[in-house]
């Protein structure tokens, strides 16, 4: 009988099944063999791979402390001395991803053996750990869960066995910029030239080196009198009037909101309420200033260490927010803020 | 967003928890925030702590938008 290989599957504590936002400040804690998700990723590994612990951690814990969860979950994986790590799938929740690549690189650079995490291509988890994990590409919600799983299974058994991968097309998961060399049944100028036809007929054609995208906005130049300047309030952080008046969506956000605040010193939690459903609403709600500033920045504006606050403020919820949608977002906050002069702008998320 | 409203001219400092996603998402002037639930407060400090905390965040993104910078800083 083939030999039996374990893994340890990493999960957030929804998954984890611990709790929701509310639980999502719980440290990092073992649970003995296949927990949620994990059922049916054992399942599909079948015999040849045991998941024999799952290693849980809350997103928030995790985000706040990236470095010391990184740590734990890390001696927690180590101490089952398995042959592969799973993560995930954290499809588009940002703090989920950045903690399943985080313990991914982790398990990779220190333990020496592989780890596959699942994300949905804009999840900020893919750009920061690609290099290192393999991340397979997942849809935005849990909808996809079979096929991630189906994807990232076959991808773990392909590795424990040390088969020969595919491209990362083939795979599945997120190019992780390797080139491998082969030889290839033409010459370079033969498909060069082939491919020339193609794009000159206007027909579908891969590129064989894909020039990396860099975007990148140089930082502008610093605000010069901030004692002078008008300042503008931005948030993700979903902080809006009381009864969310715009219905502002508690995730995947299509819209955004600017409310008038010229004749407010400080938010209250009579007037003022957080839409956002990627937090526990407890802290915000009771308190908004605690994510839109709003009661310091007029004292600063009173004392004349800000020209003068913009006398609306703009939230988005960012929860699972499509890039498009935020950029959109932000294309028409600056149309706004560049008519009305505004110099400088502070945006807090959550 | 950040970066689309810089993309505009306007300088922008973020105050956010978690610093991987502000790199990622191409902020450029990043202050950590407390907590991701209450990135500018802490409910277990008195009121008036809480209120110097967040005064003291502020602050420091003001220094940061008036900081002359090359390429994403952490301040």
């Amino acid at each position: 009988m083939a030999e039996r290989r374990k893994a340890v599957h990493y999960l957030n504590q929804f998954f984890g099944q611990i709790g929701g936002e509310h639980k999502a400040g719980t440290e990092p804690l073992v649970k003995s063999g296949p927990v949620g998700p994990g059922v049916l990723f054992q399942e599909l590994l079948g015999a040849e791979v045991e998941i024999a612990a799952t290693v849980v951690c809350g997103d928030n814990y995790f985000g706040e402390h990236i470095d010391e969860a990184t740590e734990r979950v890390l001696s927690l994986i180590k101490g089952f001395n398995p042959a592969i790590v799973v993560a995930g799938p954290a499809f588009n929740a940002g703090r989920y991803g950045i903690a399943c690549g985080s313990v991914c690189a982790a398990v990779v650079d220190r333990l020496g053996i592989p780890a596959v995490a699942g994300m949905h291509p804009e999840n900020p988890g893919v750009d920061a750990y690609r290099k290192t994990v393999y991340i397979v590409e997942t849809k935005g919600t849990t909808a996809g869960m079979r096929e991630a799983a189906l994807k990232m299974s076959r991808l773990v058994l392909k590795l424990v066995k040390r088969e020969p991968l595919g491209s990362p097309e083939a795979e599945g998961y997120f190019s992780r910029g390797i080139r491998r060399n082969f030889f290839a049944g033409e010459t370079g100028a033969v498909r060069a030239v082939s491919m020339l036809l193609k794009k000159l007929k206007g027909e579908s054609f891969s590129t064989e080196y894909p020039m990396p995208v860099f975007d990148r906005v140089r930082p502008p130049p610093p605000v010069e009198k901030t004692g002078e300047a008008v300042l503008a309030l931005v948030t993700s952080g979903g902080i809006v009037p009381k009864g969310n008046p715009d219905r502002l969506e508690s995730s995947s956000a299509t819209k955004y909101g600017k409310y008038d605040i010229s004749e407010r010193s400080r938010l209250t939690p009579e007037t003022h309420e957080t839409a956002h459903g990627g937090y526990d609403p407890t802290y915000a709600n009771a308190d908004p200033n605690r994510v839109l500033p709003l009661d310091v920045a007029r004292d600063l504006e009173r004392e004349g260490r800000i020209g003068r606050l913009y006398p609306y403020y703009f939230a988005t919820v960012g929860n699972g927010t499509s890039v498009a949608r935020a950029v959109q977002f932000a294309r028409e906050i600056a149309g706004d803020l560049i008519r009305d002069g505004v110099r400088a702008v502070l945006l807090t998320s959550t | 967003m950040v970066k689309e409203i810089e993309r505009a001219g306007i300088p922008a400092v973020h105050i956010c928890t978690i610093v991987p996603i502000s790199r990622t998402v191409g902020a450029n002037r990043i202050v950590p925030a407390v907590a991701i639930p209450h990135p500018l407060g802490d409910p277990a400090r008195s009121r008036e702590e809480e209120k110097a905390l967040r005064r003291a965040l502020v602050e420091k993104a003001l220094r940061a938008l008036e900081t002359e910078i090359e390429e994403q800083t952490v301040f």
